[in-house]
């Protein structure tokens, strides 16, 4: 051992003796088994936690010259896109990088409908989840309003006047949350304040209660075994490798496969074709005319189109909350004592393939113009949506599942 | 596992490697975000020269303007003052303005273009307070002041060229902005661009 | 790793063809070219001429202006600034929005980001589309942007184009009638493919206006995704040799 090594050794037994530095590498990377055998879908909690770092790095940097209020908003977008150095670049990727959460979360989400991650032992760690999701959604809807264009404006309008749908309440409610008799520079002004500050802390609360979940309980994998079941004589899982190094080389080069799509994004289509930035959105926000089509952001259309189906403004509201509430009850509503969809028998593969396949259409439909077709096939792919969830307990318990191997499979 | 073989050598190569690209890009992509701190465009545009009209200017008359948000002080100077400039000398920390404050065509006795006026920025070189321009002492300086600059915050002194005394905190002379005339009547401040001197 | 490159390789074609189902309606289509300076030099000499009185710019900056498009600061001073003499100075306009709201009836929208808005093709198509009416308040209308309060600014350049009327039967008889194309009633000082070049400059320059970093970001892209390929075989190489120990 030479002086520098000693050195660095007799330091770090220094900080350990006052802080677990060690132990917490030991317990989260180091010594955390991990299956051996996570494939592609393994890749997007690590991805998520990198999209909420740029989030959070390029949010700073565009609070450093955005102003809140409803006469500069506008401007001093444009002012970030053209008078700050690299402002444009900041911006776009906090523009992507909303979607690109959505879009990572929705695969992690879909990741454990496939192999049963949400299923005994790690309920609590499906409701941090959740509560991730929720609070991401409301994360999004504050942010959307500041760009301060037509469809911020509008959209801001149109869910605090859902609030307005509750019996009683829901009117003083409404305007409660707005601070005004309509969206306007009060409201623009607490959306900053919610979006900067207050969803953002609750974000970073709930991830770290996800992972420390997580490491407690253990990852799922795409057999749906526990590997603890199975440990060595040292008590190490016989199909768990360490955390650090297997899974932190793979997850970077996860890590620069993103960063290729989401650069491309960035570069080369910022806007997405009005997906990830619309058109109506720059015009500046005008109280007294709204555009002729409407629609929230991508990620919400699904609940959108929802909403829309039902022809009733108190009803739409319920079934909307349902739909995404639903979610909550996974891990009680699924009767089948096997996790993984590898072994599942049909009822169940059927059934995952009808949800995900209404939860896109109803995300189409929720971006068109509500014709009389479309608010039929609404209709219908909203029931498929909710028997996935309240047939479960049914379909689950009688489902033909397979016998689960004792030992996980690799790729 | 071949044989239970790690090639340590590639591993270690191909770590470094991974390392090195990374850091690189991580470095890089740093730098966006440094020079996003950096004065914008609307800032620059504010901070643009300034023209500043010295015809109706005084003898022993000061000109505040602003340029980059900085008090900018114009000060014509009368012969009396002028003359009593050398005399100064042996108390000043830097007579000779050999410290970096000002452009070339400023370093001189006067530190200014034209002897007359006197063009510097009002802020003192200590901790950044404007110092108040005293044409004489008073009480405070006494009646050895020939007129020049007080700093109310720690009481740094300068002359009527902007040099500063010794034995106060302000460690140089108070800076000359780049300028230049327009004609005998106006000046630029904030570019000298065509000026050799 | 072949599944990744062919992925990424695709990505591009899947975008267009997200691109394609989304096309709204107009009646023309262009390609814009912002390589092309000399035409957006022209687009901003119409721009400031017919344009820039009623209509501000104010999140562009001349100075900045002359930097995209290389005019030097003494062209731009002469040709290009009227309103102000300061280069740092955004493209603003003298009349108050409460004035030309009088005027028009809307005050003209500032026009720095209106081609990401309403899109090139919309742009285009409402330049061409302007014909006499009568019953509107300065005389003309528009096919693309129908009751549009603005006057045909350009009309010197056009002239004036008259309405064809094409009468229609409706499903439950009764026929209505329908303009079918436009055609020239006085011609103006441009033949109309002169006038169509200059509505095209003048796009172009609406385009660039819109987003004046956009050619650099497309330069920078290709840097990053370079450094990214040269990353990702490493990343991917490194990852296989952690991974051989794992059986």
């Amino acid at each position: 051992m030479n002086v520098i090594t000693k050195m660095l050794c007799s330091f770090l037994s220094w900080i350990d003796a006052r802080f677990p530095l060690t132990k917490l590498w030991n317990e989260h990377l180091a010594k955390y088994y991990a299956p051996k055998n996570f494939n592609f879908w393994y890749f997007f909690g690590s991805l998520a936690l990198l999209v909420l770092v740029i989030q959070i790095v390029t949010g700073i940097w565009l609070t450093m010259n955005y102003k809140p209020s409803a006469e500069h908003a506008f401007a001093s977008v444009e002012y970030i896109m053209r008078d700050v150095e690299w402002g444009w670049w900041i911006r776009y990727m906090h523009s992507t990088g909303s979607s690109a959460f959505f879009i990572v979360i929705y695969l992690h989400m879909f990741r454990a409908l496939l192999y049963g991650s949400f299923k005994k032992p790690r309920e609590l760690l499906w409701l941090t989840g959740m509560f991730i999701y929720l609070t991401l959604m409301a994360e999004a809807f504050f942010g959307y309003l500041l760009p301060w264009g037509q469809m911020s404006y509008w959209a801001a309008q149109v869910i605090t006047s859902l609030f307005g749908a509750i019996p009683v309440v829901g009117e003083d409610l409404a305007l409660w949350i707005r601070g005004d008799y309509v969206v306007s520079d009060v409201t623009l002004n607490r959306f900053f304040s919610f979006h900067v500050i207050a969803m953002p802390l609750v974000l970073l609360g709930l991830v770290f209660v996800h992972i420390i979940a997580l490491h407690e309980v253990g990852s799922n994998n795409p057999d749906g075994i526990e590997i603890k079941k199975h440990k060595d004589a040292n008590g190490i899982p016989l199909d768990g490798i360490p955390f650090h190094p297997y899974y932190t080389v793979k997850d970077i080069y996860g890590v620069v496969i993103f960063l290729i799509v989401f650069s491309l994004v960035i570069f080369y289509y910022p806007e997405l074709h009005g997906f990830f930035l619309e058109h109506a959105n720059f015009v500046p926000a005008n109280p007294l005319s709204t555009p002729e089509h409407i629609v929230p952001a991508w990620y919400f259309t699904p609940y959108y189109a929802i909403l829309r189906a039902i022809p009733d403004k108190f009803g739409g509201l319920v079934a909307m909350g349902f739909a995404v509430i639903l979610f909550f009850f996974l891990p009680w509503l699924d009767r089948s004592p096997v996790k993984s969809i590898r072994y599942r028998g049909w009822f169940y593969r059927i059934a995952l393939t009808a949800f995900v396949i209404s939860f896109l259409f109803l995300g189409w439909l929720g971006m068109q113009v509500a014709t009389p077709l479309y608010t039929w096939l609404a209709r219908i792919f909203s029931v498929i949506y909710f028997l996935f969830f309240l047939l479960m307990p049914f379909y689950t318990r009688r489902d033909n599942d397979k016998p689960v191997p004792e030992r996980v499979t690799m790729p | 596992m071949q044989d239970g073989e790690i090639d340590k050598h590639r591993r270690r190569f191909l770590t470094t490697t991974a390392t090195v690209i990374g850091g690189v890009g991580v470095v890089a992509s740093s730098i966006p975000f440094i020079s996003a701190m950096k004065p914008s465009e609307k800032t620059k545009a504010i901070g643009a020269p300034i023209e500043v009209d010295i015809s109706e200017l005084q003898p022993g008359e000061l000109k505040i303007e602003k340029w980059q948000g900085k008090p900018i002080w114009i000060l014509r100077r009368t012969k009396q003052e002028l003359d009593d400039l050398p005399s100064m000398n042996t108390s000043l920390r830097d007579p000779d303005s050999s410290v970096d404050q000002q452009p070339p065509y400023a370093k001189n006795e006067y530190r200014s273009i034209k002897p007359e006026y006197l063009v510097v920025v009002g802020i003192c070189t200590h901790l950044g307070c404007s110092p108040k321009y005293l044409p004489d002492g008073g009480e405070a300086l006494g009646p050895e002041w020939k007129g020049g600059f007080f700093c109310p915050c720690h009481g740094s002194r300068f002359d009527l060229a902007g040099r500063v005394f010794k034995g106060v905190p302000a460690p140089s002379n108070l800076v000359v902005p780049p300028y230049k005339f327009l004609s005998d009547t106006r000046i630029l401040v904030g570019d000298d661009s065509g000026v050799n001197a | 790793m072949k599944k990744v490159i062919l992925f990424i390789c695709l990505f591009p074609l899947l975008t267009s063809v997200v691109h394609a189902t989304s096309n709204g309606t107009n009646s023309y289509n262009i390609e814009v070219d912002l390589t092309d300076t000399k035409s957006l030099q022209r687009g901003a000499r119409i721009f400031i001429n017919y344009c820039l009185s009623c209509h501000s710019a104010s999140y562009m900056r001349y100075n900045r202006l002359g930097k995209d498009l290389g005019i030097s600061e003494q062209t731009l001073k002469e040709n290009f600034m009227f309103g102000t003499d300061k280069s740092g100075e955004t493209m603003k306009i003298a009349m108050k929005p409460s004035e030309s709201k009088v005027f028009f009836g809307v005050s003209p929208p500032d026009l720095s980001v209106i081609a990401r808005a309403r899109g090139a093709d919309w742009l285009y198509s409402y330049f061409l589309s302007f014909y006499s009416d009568p019953s509107r308040p300065f005389g003309v209308n528009n096919l693309q942007f129908k009751d549009t309060a603005m006057p045909h600014v350009l009309w010197e350049l056009q002239g004036f184009q008259r309405p064809v009327y094409n009468t229609v039967t409706r499903g439950d008889g009764s026929s209505v009638k329908v303009i079918e194309g436009l055609e020239t009633g006085s011609p103006g000082k441009l033949s109309p493919q002169e006038y169509e070049e200059t509505v095209y400059d003048l796009v172009n320059f609406l385009v660039y206006l819109s987003e004046p970093v956009k050619l650099k970001r497309e330069k920078i892209g290709i840097w990053v995704i370079i450094y990214l390929l040269v990353l990702l075989p490493v990343a991917y190489k490194l990852k296989k040799e952690y991974w051989r120990d794992v059986k």
